[in-house]
């Protein structure tokens, strides 16, 4: 062994790269170093969010951190033959990281670190900027938080768009012995990934927006809610947890300012309703999670009838850097009402997919063509989805539209957690419509008829239009229903399933018109 | 995932009492006993109701609302195959198909062998579908093929 420090090789651990075999190439660079006898660090870092080079693996040289991708285990010795711990040349090399296109391109954030450092190293976050956001808090008042997440223009990222700072404002102003903080971690929207993500490559930028949300409003406890199909990020967060109380930066004192701010991670249990804050309310509470009906709101009667500040990770996550860098740096990002950046997920059927961040304002159609590269299969975009499974679908002709929540909305689609799902000419939109009514009649809580018997009726509807039985008629019964299930249903699950139906119905009639086939079998 | 214990009322109890102190303790009760024996066991609910004050209809409905809990003894392996739009956009439907047609495996039906395939919507993988989880492994890109081999892992090792 040379006595020279060893060179630093980064290999994800994001689950998104380990389904790709990231843990096996991780296990043939450390067994081919050693059989080499050289000096190596394997820093198993969160994804860079290049989901389609994964495993990406990562050399700091003297010129800066060298990517080389997708690596599967059997390329690794001939990375090694051909140098690549000086960034050598091989047929894998991509260049420097943050010189790739799809990096360049972004204004990362939110996502600043993520792919960059050791997760759970707290040395690594403070070296990076992290709790500097944190620090600045605590020598603010607690109205003067809130006045800069106001300034700053956030908007909850969890898909309604509610101005956060005024949310922060309420709970700050309501008098209660007892305040909770809550991170809504139960991103159950298909095509979304960024929650994940975020906490698998950085998860203590959510800890310290949610201490940052408890100094704001006086509460003392804090719990992130986080779907069961998330295991790998469950055991990140559980750890850092750990290691943040254990650094004093969380627990009986933030950062020795003598205020208390207990957090503990709980798991979801398989209900996609649990995205929806108030049954998620009941589900922390150890309840069959049951929407509830507001006001009151979760702001003055949330969780344990206490006020709670009920955000989604992407919002608590961007809080450090408004602190930090001021609300105006945050707000001069964005268009409209809609300020800052914006995590797109892009996924599906497209040949680049991973995580964007941008200012609010990119258009579809460069995220998905300049950016994505078009579709996976090689066959033409014929429909989008964005905004999860109750966003619109929307046709190759409309992606011109800007990402920001009013222009989507003008155009009946919604921006949601950030999801875009592509889809080929392959794609039968009737049958993507029968889809939104029978996940919607699987995972409606039940308290409100037109979300429990709507969505039923909805699939019964569409089993119909898809086997020919009197088709203009059961459209017009599709639409009435559609229309009564988005104006009398208690919350948004039963409220938007029409969103994707009638996007379908609306600009692919066509598939409402095929052929009749036999009734489903399912 | 083979390897868990048999129903026992004692260690049962011992996970509860471990568990009551918090607030809201239900789901962590009824995870922690899964994960001890594979489900929650209609002999549980009157424990878990008795520590926290509870009606046993109310421990019975919480069990019930969620897909995540099961009240008997799954198979020795359960893969997770996630049949949300990104992966229908890459073919999950025609893995259903196929696994059917090819493998004679029902997605969401009886165990094959000593393994099960369930639906699950949407795993955070949506860029690299089909996914599917497995013994709390994520896969990426996945096919009929795959998946059946996964299930004649399960009865290998039963």
């Amino acid at each position: 062994m040379s006595a020279a420090a060893p060179v630093r090789i980064y290999v994800p651990i994001d689950a998104a790269a380990l389904s790709v075999g990231a843990e096996a190439v991780a296990r043939a660079v450390a067994s081919e170093a050693a059989e080499r006898g050289l000096a190596i660090e394997i820093v198993r870092n969160g994804t860079r969010g290049m989901l389609w080079l994964e495993p990406l693996v990562e050399v700091e040289t003297a010129e800066g951190r060298i990517a080389y991708g997708p690596v599967a285990a059997e390329d690794v010795a001939s990375l090694f033959a051909a140098d690549f711990m000086a960034g050598g040349a091989h047929a894998l090399r991509l260049g420097k990281t943050e010189e790739l296109g799809w990096m360049k391109r972004q204004q990362r954030l939110t996502f600043e670190r993520v792919g960059v450092i050791d997760p759970l190293s707290i040395a690594d976050y403070r070296a990076h900027g992290g709790f500097r956001g944190l620090e600045k808090a605590l020598r603010l008042s607690g109205a003067e938080i809130v006045a800069a997440i106001k300034a700053s223009g956030l908007r909850g990222r969890g898909g309604a768009g509610f101005p956060t700072g005024i949310k922060w404002q309420t709970v700050h102003d309501a008098r209660a012995e007892q305040k909770y903080i809550v991170c809504n971690a139960d991103e159950g929207d298909s095509g979304t990934f960024a929650d994940r993500m975020l906490f698998e490559g950085d998860p203590y930028l959510t800890i310290e927006g949610m201490a940052i949300a408890a100094l704001a409003v006086g509460a003392t406890r804090g719990y992130i809610y986080l779907r069961s199909e998330y295991p790998h990020a469950h055991r990140t967060l559980q750890r850092a947890i750990l290691k943040a109380e254990a650094a004093g930066l969380i627990g009986a004192s933030i950062l020795d300012s003598g205020q208390a701010f207990h957090l503990e991670v709980r798991l979801g249990a398989g209900a996609y309703i649990c995205g929806e804050e108030t049954s998620l309310l009941e589900s922390l509470e150890g309840k069959r999670a049951i929407v509830r009906a507001k006001p009151p709101l979760p702001a003055l009667q949330g969780l344990f009838g206490k006020p709670t500040v009920v955000n989604n990770v992407l919002s608590f996550a961007a809080v450090p850097w408004i602190l930090d860098h001021g609300a105006q740096a945050y707000a001069d990002y964005g268009m409209g009402r809609s300020r800052g950046t914006l995590p797109v997920q892009l996924g599906g059927n497209v040949r680049r997919g991973g995580l964007i961040e941008l200012a609010f304002g990119i258009s579809l159609r460069e995220i998905i063509e300049d950016m994505g590269g078009g579709t996976r299969s090689g066959r033409p975009i014929r429909a989008v989805q964005v905004g999860g499974p109750l966003g619109a679908y929307l046709t190759a002709e409309q992606l011109d539209v800007q990402m920001d929540y009013e222009a989507l909305a003008a155009m009946r689609a919604m921006l949601g957690h950030g999801g875009i799902v592509v889809f080929d000419d392959s794609v039968d939109m009737a049958r993507q419509a029968r889809f939104a009514f029978a996940f919607c009649a699987k995972e409606s809580c039940g308290k409100c008829t037109p979300c429990r018997i709507g969505a039923t009726r909805g699939v019964e509807v569409m089993d119909r239009i898809i086997a020919g039985e009197e088709r203009p008629k059961n459209i017009a019964v599709l639409r009435d229903l559609s229309k009564l299930m988005t104006d009398a249903s208690l919350c948004a699950m039963g409220g938007l399933t029409p969103m994707p139906v009638l996007s379908a119905l609306n600009h692919f009639p066509e598939d409402f018109d095929r052929p009749p086939l036999p009734l489903a079998a399912e | 995932m083979a390897g868990y214990s048999a129903w026992n009322e004692e260690s049962a109890r011992s996970i509860i009492a471990s568990l009551a102190h918090l607030e809201g303790a239900t789901l962590p009760m009824l995870h922690a006993l899964q994960d001890e024996f594979g489900y929650v066991s209609p002999q549980a609910v009157p424990l878990i109701a008795e520590a926290l004050n509870l009606s046993r209809a109310e421990v019975h409905g919480a069990i019930t609302f969620y897909h995540d809990f099961r009240t008997a003894p799954p198979p020795g392996r359960v893969i997770k195959l996630c049949r949300a739009e990104a992966c229908q956009s890459l073919g999950c439907e025609a893995v259903v198909a196929e696994l059917e047609r090819e493998h004679g495996i029902t997605v969401d039906g009886a165990p094959v062998g000593d393994a099960m395939v369930e639906t699950v919507y949407c795993l955070g993988n949506c860029a690299l579908g089909p996914s599917a989880l497995v013994d709390g492994e994520l896969i990426g890109r996945v096919d009929a093929a795959r998946i059946a081999g996964l299930c004649q892992h399960g009865k290998a090792h039963s």
